[in-house]
């Protein structure tokens, strides 16, 4: 408590006018915590963190913290991290981001900023859900799932968030649940780290939609499907895909080693074109 | 002053626009190839790196954008160009560099559209798009070269602008221009006057991100020096922080406008040939002025009192210049590559003072001399 108290006043915006936006019982602040946690354990200083956010309810983090903050529009803050870190690669850049928002309306540049290894932590809040707009579906929003927008259920079937990362190339690659917290403190940690462009995707709830589509009427009851649903990563390798359907596959999914672009773009500098 | 004889140099428009942008401090360069501006992207990617600057090919035009605004933020003079199609998808980072008050330059080479349209002939058909294309009230700043000597300079202004004003800019560019070629001067970098956006003069526990200072411009700070502060498209108290409350939304909109209206009378860049003793005067812009110029020229040896006047910023609207042009003349004509946009402003604000004439040609050929000389003739009475 003592701790949480420090943290709070260390790194929370007094100047902002409180209380957040946040349904209570949702996910996004106990990410928030582990975040703020993490990097106070880091060697950043406030002033090296360029923290920023698309569009929905994840989207309203930044403001809360005292760091750099960057409030973009929808599905783009990738765009805007990938300017920030290379006219200044001393920043740390971290992107926040929900479902909708990074592999939907920015789907596109969520794969390139994948290719292109530009030095991002990007976090994924994933509650299957368009929350902030009601809760319309979402590409990871479940196939069969009754949601405003599908109100005889989802007919499109969902997208694997981590699949699509690993696929475009992202070098860190890894899932937690709010549930999880230590968890999800190491695999933040281990995504500040990264010299390259990491994902985080982050399985959290909505309890003013989700959970009562899902019939998980409170957010205990999602937090314990999170809990039961969820299986670890070396778990999962001995069970086959059917006996997976439906699991939460925790931990490092990905970890390797590629050039970033911005040690490649170093290798450049100075050069002139004959051309 | 150092005078150094320079050597005239054969240059593109859009090479004579990177030169400019390069000269004005620009240092970060993002964009997607698109017919007729590819040329700046190409040769921004060969002399970023030399400069120390960075270039990088984004996925798409809304990106580039996005890209830019980041840059900016973290402190570099950034731009990126594009055609009609990218113009379009760029119009909702346009505004959010606009409420987010992020300098920055758009160069719109245009083509004829709607959508893919003409992509490799002249047109000046962005005009409104220019001024209205993104949602929302909001200022821009709009400038139209002539020349390619012009393309290099008022590059050079729009940075100056966007940084003073804390504005996007945009380059509203023909193909003609674009893509033809001059004998040029360019001018040393010590002999231009270059701006950057107004810095902090307060520590950062005393620096409130958005208050006016008076200006209507508010300092503003590079991502990394200390100052942590917010930055939202939102409607924003002076923190930065989102804002529904009446008393903090409305004056917001208001600054955004006032800090750039305030300085009407900076914002008058036209060159005026021959207009004192005219009866019909000319009013055009990029390509098509050149062509008028020259129909001027040939119209005064057969002695007839015509004038031009060539529009260097087309948004904010030069209401005063074009108001004494409609108060002097018996006619405007007012010769375009589009259905009618600028004559369309300037009819608005003529308020029954003269007769205002059209010559609009959408073939996606450029209007030549002899088209206006033609028509002056028929309307000279």
């Amino acid at each position: 408590m003592r701790e949480a108290e420090h943290l709070v006043h260390k790194y929370l915006r007094s100047s902002k006018r409180f209380p957040h936006i946040w349904c209570s019982g949702c996910g996004i602040g106990i990410f928030m915590q582990a975040l703020v946690r993490v990097i106070d354990q880091s060697e950043y200083s406030k002033d090296d963190i360029v923290l920023i956010s698309g569009i929905g309810c994840s989207g309203r983090l930044p403001v809360y913290v005292d760091f750099n903050t960057l409030h973009t529009t929808h599905g783009r803050a990738l765009t805007f991290a990938t300017g920030i870190k290379l006219a200044n690669p001393r920043l740390k850049v971290i992107t926040v981001m929900g479902d909708g928002d990074a592999v939907a309306i920015g789907g596109n540049h969520f794969i390139h900023a994948a290719r292109r290894n530009v030095e991002i932590a990007s976090f994924i809040l994933n509650n299957n859900v368009y929350g902030m707009t009601g809760g319309q579906s979402s590409p990871t929003t479940p196939h069969g799932a009754i949601t405003a927008s599908a109100p005889y259920g989802n007919i499109e079937p969902d997208f694997d968030i981590c699949r699509l990362a690993e696929a475009a190339g992202a070098v860190l690659v890894a899932r937690s649940t709010v549930y999880h917290t230590r968890l999800l403190e190491r695999l933040i940690g281990m995504a500040l780290k990264k010299k390259g462009f990491s994902v985080l995707e982050v399985v959290s709830q909505c309890t003013t939609y989700t959970g009562r589509f899902l019939q998980l009427n409170s957010p205990v009851e999602m937090l314990k499907w999170q809990k039961d649903n969820a299986i670890t990563v070396e778990k999962a390798k001995q069970l086959s895909d059917t006996e997976l359907e439906g699991k939460i596959v925790i931990g490092v999914l990905v970890n390797r080693e590629r050039p970033n672009y911005h040690e490649q773009y170093q290798s450049l500098l100075g050069k002139k074109s004959k051309v | 002053m150092k005078k150094a004889v320079r050597k005239q140099v054969l240059l593109q428009g859009n090479e004579a626009c990177v030169e400019g942008a390069l000269m004005a401090g620009c240092r970060f360069y993002a964009g997607y190839p698109i017919t007729p501006a590819t040329e700046i992207m190409e040769i921004m990617a060969r002399k970023m790196p030399g400069a120390s600057g960075v270039f990088i090919q984004m996925e798409d035009e809304i990106a580039s954008l996005g890209a830019v605004i980041g840059a900016s933020l973290a402190g570099s003079k950034s731009m990126t160009a594009t055609s009609g199609p990218g113009f379009s998808l760029m119009q909702e980072h346009i505004g959010y560099a606009s409420m987010a008050e992020v300098p920055c330059v758009i160069v719109d080479v245009m083509r004829a559209g709607p959508s893919t349209g003409l992509p490799t002939q002249p047109s000046q058909s962005d005009v409104m798009q220019s001024r209205w294309g993104t949602h929302g009230d909001h200022p821009i700043i709009v400038l139209a070269p002539s020349s390619v000597y012009e393309f290099f300079e008022l590059t050079v202004q729009a940075f100056n602008l966007s940084e003073r004003y804390r504005t996007p800019v945009i380059l509203l560019v023909d193909e003609l221009v674009a893509h033809m070629r001059e004998g040029v001067i360019l001018p040393t970098r010590d002999s231009l006057e270059i701006e950057d956006r107004p810095h902090p003069t307060v520590p950062p526990e005393w620096y409130i991100p958005y208050a006016d200072p008076g200006t209507g411009v508010p300092a503003m700070p590079a991502f990394g020096e200390g100052y942590r502060y917010h930055v939202t498209g939102l409607y924003h108290d002076v923190r930065g922080y989102p804002t529904v409350r009446t008393d903090e939304v409305e004056p917001l909109i208001h600054r955004l406008f006032n800090k750039i209206s305030k300085d009407y009378d900076r914002l008058q860049w036209f060159d005026a040939f021959a207009t004192e003793d005219a009866k019909i005067t000319i009013i055009a812009y990029g390509c098509v002025a050149r062509a008028a110029l020259r129909a001027v020229q040939q119209a005064r040896e057969k002695g007839l009192k015509v004038g031009l006047i060539n529009l260097k910023i087309l948004w904010p609207f030069m209401r005063r210049t074009i108001s004494g042009i409609l108060e002097n003349s018996a006619k405007v004509l007012v010769p375009e590559l589009n259905i009618g946009q600028i004559s369309r402003e300037v009819k608005r604000i003529n308020q029954s003072r003269c007769e205002v004439l059209t010559l609009n040609k959408v073939d996606g050929t450029p209007i030549k001399p002899a088209e206006i000389l033609r028509t002056l003739e028929e309307v000279y009475s």
